[in-house]
């Protein structure tokens, strides 16, 4: 039997990173993830595990020290919220450029700005589609329960040295704080330096006598070589997409209508669904695990069997952009959302599909 | 040539493994070459090529990788000593030293720079101070001299409009995470030998785990401040070392 714990979602990731067995942890204070870190410092790992856990300056030193572990092979990470992860853009510009595997955690809450600390899902945007400068993009996967706070932290690091790109998890202040029954590992043992020097030859191990020493950039000045770099990533990416798309499904068999959420929206779309069917109306879930890559396929498909589709978001519109994209206009799209902070209830979502798509033109 | 008089006896210099067989970029008479060598035989001398990761900046020296054959990481502008954190905790046995420019460790990076000290990390930080942004074109760097005419002070640095020169140096070494912390120059062969006694202690420091060990490198930038080499050495001697002068700042025993 494995062991059930009761957590916070902030709680399950920092659980789930001593024991998956990450070798160095560095973040800085925010509301709604503080807990990360207090749960971190409050476990004290660094005897048991051997991992590292450290409170940066910024949001800016701590993305860095991620860069400078990253780059020697090891499993490191860092957490933070949307103004905290703003200020990380840079440095994840860098570490995808140097094609450096890291996990990122965003617990999102609602802006811009200083905004308010009450969950968000704003931030798609930023993650989804680059979020610094250049030709990139994160991994991005969106956990909607705490087991699945829990089990991405393994899952996030499996795909970020499968690329050599940086993951995130794109959690919201909900998941972040509600407790839940999660089913945790034993511990696992973080990798020897052996078995990174082994495994990584991209890796800064130090150098091997008679063996070129071990470059870490994301600089290339001439443009013929950069341009081999940028196709070099993009292909990547193309087998990313083709290879770790994950969603799933939920009463779409049968679905006229679809619901497209994930993270916390998808948990009261469950509850709409349960509504609109009590009504006679035959609604299902898209839930999308993976944003990006983003279940193109899925949507297209089902785009050629439903009538309608709402993304349901808490922001002002950004995923639904994806799904009008994934779905070609065969059909009508709709976003519906609160933002700032407020959650919507399974009665609004309702009514936005009866009013926005069945009786919508 | 006569060939006969090479024997090791004859030996007057020999050019360090740890430098790579690459043409350095930099211009005729520019002090980063020089540092760059230093920090390489020092490597050497102390036998720990495959023991050590750098961290290169931006700024002229963002190609410092081609150069120091060993494992290196290039950073972000200003963000080395944060990398360097990262490296350090996570290979502890490692020897790990970044290398900046006055813009890059002073103004954009100087958070990262102060917290870096300030939690003693262990790894040996090298700050070449030219007073003026060398790569960009010749702009003024928060370490340029009041009066100094630089691209975007072109009538000279106005203290009130502009902000003083920033002594870094002196204020990291208020600090209580730094170890040693000092001041040196290459302009000169005398200089050049004080200055690499003074990288190996700060690299040898690394072997205490006591905390930061600080070397600034007051240089020159024949380009940015359009004057020919042996003149720019003259500058620096009149202009650069009443401000910054040189010497052991923090010695901590
Ligand atoms: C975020 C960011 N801002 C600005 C720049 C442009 N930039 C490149 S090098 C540099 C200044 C470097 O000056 P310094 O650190 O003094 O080193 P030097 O070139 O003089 O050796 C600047 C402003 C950059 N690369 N990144």
């Amino acid at each position: 039997m494995k062991e059930l714990r009761l957590m916070k979602g902030n709680e399950a990731v920092a659980e789930a990173a001593i024991r998956f067995g990450v070798d160095g942890y560095f973040g800085y204070p925010i509301t709604p993830q503080s807990e990360i870190l207090e749960h971190l410092m409050a476990e004290n790992p660094y005897p048991k595990t051997g991992m590292v856990v450290l409170q940066a300056e910024s949001e800016v030193a701590s993305i860095n020290m991620v860069y400078g572990g990253a780059a020697c092979g090891k499993r490191v990470m860092t957490t933070s919220s949307s103004p905290g992860i703003s200020l990380m853009q840079e440095g994840l510009s860098y570490i995808a450029g140097a094609e450096l595997p890291c996990l990122v955690v965003n617990v999102v809450r609602g802006g811009p700005g200083l905004g308010t600390i009450q969950p968000s899902q704003a931030d798609y945007f930023q993650s989804t589609k680059g979020g610094g400068h250049g030709d990139y993009r994160l991994i991005v996967l969106a956990p909607s329960s705490v087991q699945e706070m829990y089990d991405f932290v393994g899952l996030g690091f499996d795909l970020a040295f499968k690329y050599r790109n940086p993951a995130m998890l794109l959690a919201d202040g909900v998941i972040g704080q509600v407790m839940e029954k999660v089913e945790v590992d034993d511990y696992k043992p973080r990798w020897t330096d052996e078995y990174i020097k082994k495994s990584f030859p991209w890796a800064t191990t130090g150098k091997n006598p008679n063996q070129p020493h071990v470059i870490v950039t994301s600089l290339e000045l001439d443009s013929a070589r950069q341009e081999q770099v940028n196709l070099r990533i993009q292909a990547k990416y193309r087998e990313c997409e083709k290879n770790d798309v994950r969603f799933e499904m939920l009463h779409c068999d049968d679905a006229e209508y679809i619901f497209v959420a994930y993270g916390s929206s998808a948990r009261i779309c469950q509850k709409a669904i349960e509504m609109g069917r009590e009504k006679g109306i035959k609604v299902g879930l898209l839930r999308p695990i993976t944003l990006w890559p983003f279940p193109t396929q899925i949507l297209r498909e089902l785009s050629y069997k439903v009538k309608g589709m709402l993304a349901v978001e808490m922001s002002a519109g950004q995923m639904v952009e994806d799904v009008i994209l994934a779905t070609e206009n065969r059909i009508k799209v709709e976003h519906f959302g609160r933002f700032g902070g407020i959650i919507p209830s399974p009665q609004e979502v309702v009514t936005a599909l009866e009013t926005k798509i069945i009786g919508g033109k | 040539m006569n060939e006969s008089i090479i024997k090791p006896e004859n030996l007057v210099y020999r050019r360090t493994p740890v430098l790579t067989d690459n043409v350095m970029h930099y211009c005729p008479g520019c002090g980063h070459g020089t540092i760059h060598r230093l920090i390489a035989e020092v490597i050497e001398e102390m036998g720990i090529q495959e023991q050590t990761i750098g961290v290169a900046p931006v700024g002229c020296s963002v190609l410092a990788y081609n150069y120091l054959d060993v494992d290196i990481q290039e950073a972000a502008h200003g963000r080395a000593p944060a990398l360097a954190t990262g490296i350090k905790r996570l290979k502890p046995d490692f020897f790990v030293f970044s290398y900046q420019g006055d813009g890059d460790l002073a103004a954009i990076g100087t958070a990262e720079t102060i917290h870096a000290c300030n939690r003693g990390e262990n790894i040996t930080m090298i700050f070449v101070n030219n007073g003026i942004y060398g790569m960009t074109g010749g702009q003024m760097a928060p370490t340029t001299l009041e009066g100094m005419k630089t691209s975007t002070s072109p009538y000279g640095r106005d203290i009130k409009m502009m902000g003083n020169p920033l002594k870094i140096t002196e204020l990291l070494a208020q600090l209580p995470g730094t170890i040693y912390v000092t001041r040196q120059a290459v302009y000169k062969p005398a200089l050049v030998r004080k200055c690499k006694t003074a990288i190996r202690k700060a690299f040898e420091n690394q072997r205490l785990n006591k905390g930061t060990s600080f070397v600034e490198v007051v240089s020159n930038c024949n380009s940015g401040w359009k004057l020919p080499p042996v003149e720019a050495n003259k500058w620096l001697e009149e202009n650069m070392l009443p401000m910054y002068p040189l010497g052991d700042i923090k010695d901590v025993k």
